[in-house]
C-alpha cells in the first residue's frame, strides 16, 4: 500500500465481508502529539478472542470467508515502522474496531493520500450501508454520513456514477479545505507523553490517554 | 489562495437527484455487469483507481452498467483484475488493468460488444 487512505480502504472491505450494516471510520491528526490515529469500527459477525488475536498473524486467514487476510497485518506493519502500533478488539456477533496510531512526522510514514476516493469506492461498492466518516485535524472536524447522503439522494443510488462523482468532488474539497487549515508552525514538543501512546489494554483506545483538545 | 471559496454543501446533492433518478433503475436491472477486484491484492496493485475510471468513464459515457466489487479469487499476480458480464455471455476476466486502459475496454467490450482480447485473462461461461 502507497497511502493510508488504501489501508483503511483495505480494512474496511474487511468490515464490508464480515456483514457489516454500520461502519464507522475514524481519522483523527494531532500536531501536538505529532500522532495520525486511524480507527475502523463495524457491526459485523465479530471474531472470537482467539481470531482477534491472530488477526495480525500473516500467516492466519480466515480464508473461506475472507474476514481477515494480509490487510491488518500490513497496516499493523506500517504503524509499527513509524513508532505506532495497531490494536483488535472484537466481540463475536458484535463487531470489531482496528485502531492504529503513527507518529505523523516520522520519515517512514505513508502520506494520507487519496480519502476521497477511498470513501467513493467504500460507497459505490455497499451504497446501502450506514458510512460514517469523521476526520480531525487538530480538533477541527469534518464528519460525513452515508445514511445523510442517502436521504438527500432521494430514490437515486449513492452508486450512480454522477453521484459518485458529485461525492468525490465535495469530499475532495472538504478534506482540502480542513487540510489547509493545518498549523505549519514546527511541531511543539508534546509536554505530556513520550508521542507514542502506551495502550496497556486491549480495550483501551490511545485517545483515551489524551488530554481532550476541544477547538 | 486566502480568498474565501464557497464549499459545496452536503444539501446540494438534493440538485443531483433530479438528474440522475431517471436511470438508476433501469441501471440496477441492466445486463451489464462490472466487477472490480478489492481484496487487499487489488487494492495495493491499484484497484481503487481502476474504480474511479470506471466511474468516470461511465458518467461521461452515460453508460448503464452495475459496478460491484469482489474479494481475492486467488490472481493476485494479475492484479488489478476487473470483469465484465453481459447478459445471457461469458464473464470475461481483464488482468493488470489501469485507469489509462478503462475507457478503451468499455467503449469496445461494453459498447460494441468486441472484447479487448490482448488485455483478456480469462474467460469464464455463464451459468446464469
Amino acid at each position: 500500500m502507497r497511502e493510508l487512505a488504501e489501508h483503511i480502504l483495505d480494512i474496511a472491505f474487511n468490515s464490508l465481508e464480515a456483514g457489516a450494516r454500520r461502519l464507522r471510520i475514524e481519522v483523527t491528526e494531532e500536531s501536538a502529539a505529532d500522532r495520525i490515529t486511524i480507527r475502523v469500527i463495524d457491526d459485523g459477525r465479530g471474531m472470537d478472542p482467539e481470531e482477534a488475536r491472530r488477526a495480525t498473524d500473516p500467516f492466519y486467514t480466515t480464508r473461506p470467508t475472507r474476514r481477515v487476510g494480509l490487510g491488518l497485518p500490513m497496516l499493523a506493519q506500517a504503524a509499527r515502522a513509524c513508532e505506532g502500533d495497531l490494536v483488535v478488539h472484537s466481540r463475536s456477533g458484535e463487531g470489531t474496531t482496528i485502531t492504529a496510531w503513527l507518529r505523523a512526522s516520522h520519515v517512514d510514514r505513508q502520506p494520507m493520500g487519496d480519502m476521497a476516493a477511498t470513501l467513493v469506492t467504500l460507497i459505490a461498492a455497499a451504497p446501502e450501508i450506514d458510512l460514517e466518516y469523521q476526520h480531525e485535524v487538530d480538533g477541527r472536524r469534518f464528519s460525513f454520513s452515508a445514511a445523510r447522503a442517502r436521504e438527500l439522494a432521494g430514490e437515486t443510488s449513492l452508486a450512480h456514477p454522477a453521484v459518485a462523482r458529485w461525492l468525490r468532488e465535495y469530499l475532495d474539497e472538504q478534506l482540502h479545505a480542513l487540510g489547509e487549515a493545518r498549523p505549519t508552525s514546527p511541531r511543539a514538543p508534546a509536554a505530556e507523553s513520550s508521542g507514542t501512546p502506551t495502550v496497556e489494554r486491549e480495550h483501551e483506545p490511545p485517545r483515551a490517554a489524551l488530554p481532550q483538545e476541544e477547538n | 489562495m486566502s480568498e474565501t471559496k464557497t464549499l459545496k454543501s452536503l444539501d446540494d446533492l438534493r440538485r443531483l437527484r433530479e438528474e440522475a433518478h431517471r436511470d438508476i433503475r433501469v441501471r440496477e436491472a441492466t445486463g451489464t455487469k462490472i466487477i472490480i477486484g478489492m481484496g487487499t491484492c487489488g487494492i495495493a496493485a491499484g484497484a481503487r483507481e481502476v474504480m474511479r475510471a470506471v466511474l468516470e468513464e461511465l458518467d461521461k459515457e452515460n453508460i448503464e452498467a452495475h459496478v460491484t466489487t469482489v474479494g481475492c479469487i486467488g490472481m493476485c499476480a494479475l492484479e488489478p483484475l476487473l470483469d465484465i458480464v453481459q447478459a445471457g455471455g461469458a464473464r470475461i476476466t481483464y488482468g493488470k488493468v489501469t485507469p489509462e486502459r478503462v475507457p478503451r475496454i468499455i467503449s469496445e467490450h461494453i459498447l460494441r460488444g468486441q472484447p479487448v482480447e490482448e488485455w483478456v485473462v480469462g474467460r469464464t461461461t455463464s451459468f446464469g
